[in-house]
């Protein structure tokens, strides 16, 4: 700001000077400039203090908001844990049916709180990480297995494919498996019946690289500047999909950056999409 | 008959916990806040202790400050159940001595008794 105030102090004297013979007109054309310079930086400097401030409210408000959320969401979750426990009562199919829709719903609930909280903190840039050796090779065969019955019941096949011997990666292996799984949960979601999900793990260099190919419904080319974007869904999705916030994405961009990893794309609309991410190798 | 104490203010949350752990054989009992529950550990003695971190009449940090300077309740292992889930939260009870942090919202209540059961056998 100074420097600009600095520059139209000159500029303005320059031209004064160049144009106006009395020394006083110049001297007062300068003072004004120089005013208005002040007076405009003050509100352009205010502006931008009251958006950080905003901002920074604004996240802090999700993140009690998400804390409170949170209790009385796992009481209703341990409630119905109860509930669907046959050791305790018999349950009817009826019975069965709808409490597994209130369980689903709630557990919905919880996975939205905690991605708002994630999507807080990488605004806040306080996704704070605990590095550690991990086998991201055991990670991938754990939420396959997690994963498997989902998919299976929306007809879409897991496969897993290692290239050669992988070392461990070095990162924070519950964030990571967040990625992971939003990028997984993701192609299965995204895959029509019948569909084929596979991922892929290599190394790359000093990374470790993790790759998650469908053959879903793609992303329109048009929207491909979007896909790390905060809420974003593409319009070939929205129109039958009404399940997902869009967080998936921006949470697992946010992840990968703050561990010093890369995370990228190619997709073809009707064809599918191959996401990827690298972590580094455990030294 | 192993015991245990469970700290937590959330009424639902404290009965069905309690309920299940009982039906597992364990004597449990419980306090709604953090001063009856330091006073609890103090005169039962636990086996193990569940802790909750947002607590009226003093926090779960202090409990589990005040349990670690005590001669009589320091080695008593404790899990922390709460809510609070930032990395700051995470170190600050670990420094202060907890055995293991679970993130309540994120965990069913089988697999809750499960690690309960798995710190009791150690």
């Amino acid at each position: 700001m100074g420097v600009v105030t600095l520059g139209t102090m000159l500029g303005t004297y320059l031209i004064a000077y160049f144009f106006v013979d009395q020394p006083e007109i110049v001297a007062l054309i300068v003072i004004i400039a120089t005013g208005i310079i002040f007076i405009v930086g003050h509100f352009i400097i205010s502006g931008f203090v009251y958006l950080a401030e905003a901002n920074r409210m604004k996240s802090e408000f999700v993140s009690i908001t998400s804390h409170q959320l949170r209790t009385p969401l796992s009481a209703v979750k341990w409630s119905l844990n109860l509930l669907m426990d046959e050791r305790w009562q018999k349950l009817d199919q009826k019975q069965k049916e709808y409490f597994e829709i209130m369980k689903t719903s709630n557990n919905r609930m919880i996975r939205l709180v905690n991605d708002l909280l994630d999507v807080s903190r990488i605004e806040q840039g306080r996704l704070d990480m605990r590095p550690g050796k991990f086998s991201l090779d055991d990670m991938i065969r754990d939420l396959i297995a997690e994963i498997t019955p989902i998919a299976r019941d929306g007809g879409v096949s897991l496969g897993f494919e290692v290239e050669g011997g992988v070392p461990e990666g070095w990162a924070d292996a519950e964030r990571v498996r967040l990625a992971l799984q939003n990028l997984v949960d993701n192609a299965v979601k995204y895959s029509n019946d019948g569909g084929a999900v596979k991922i892929k793990l290599g190394r790359f260099g000093n990374f470790l690289k993790c790759e998650v190919h469908d053959n879903g419904v793609g992303i329109p080319e048009h929207q491909k500047a979007d896909v790390f974007q905060k809420f974003f869904r593409s319009d070939n999705v929205r129109k039958y999909q009404t399940e997902g916030t869009g967080l998936g994405l921006f949470i697992a961009k946010g992840i990968v950056d703050a561990l010093g990893g890369k995370i990228g794309f190619s997709s073809k609309e009707n064809q599918g999409s191959d996401f990827w991410f690298t972590i580094p190798i455990a030294k | 008959m192993t015991k245990i104490i469970f700290v937590e203010d959330e009424p639902t949350l404290q009965k069905t916990l309690c309920d299940v752990l009982r039906k597992e054989g364990y004597d449990v009992k419980a306090a709604f806040d953090g001063v009856a529950g330091l006073e609890l550990i103090k005169l039962e003695k636990p086996d193990l202790v569940l802790l909750d971190l947002i607590l009226p009449k003093m926090d779960g940090f202090t409990v589990l400050k005040k349990m670690r300077e005590d001669e009589e309740t320091k080695d008593i292992p404790v899990m922390i159940l709460t809510n609070l889930e930032g990395t700051f939260d995470v170190e600050r009870v670990l420094e202060l001595g907890a055995t293991t942090y679970l993130v309540k919202a994120n965990y069913e209540l089988r697999e809750v008794v499960e690690k309960i059961k798995k710190m009791l056998e150690k």
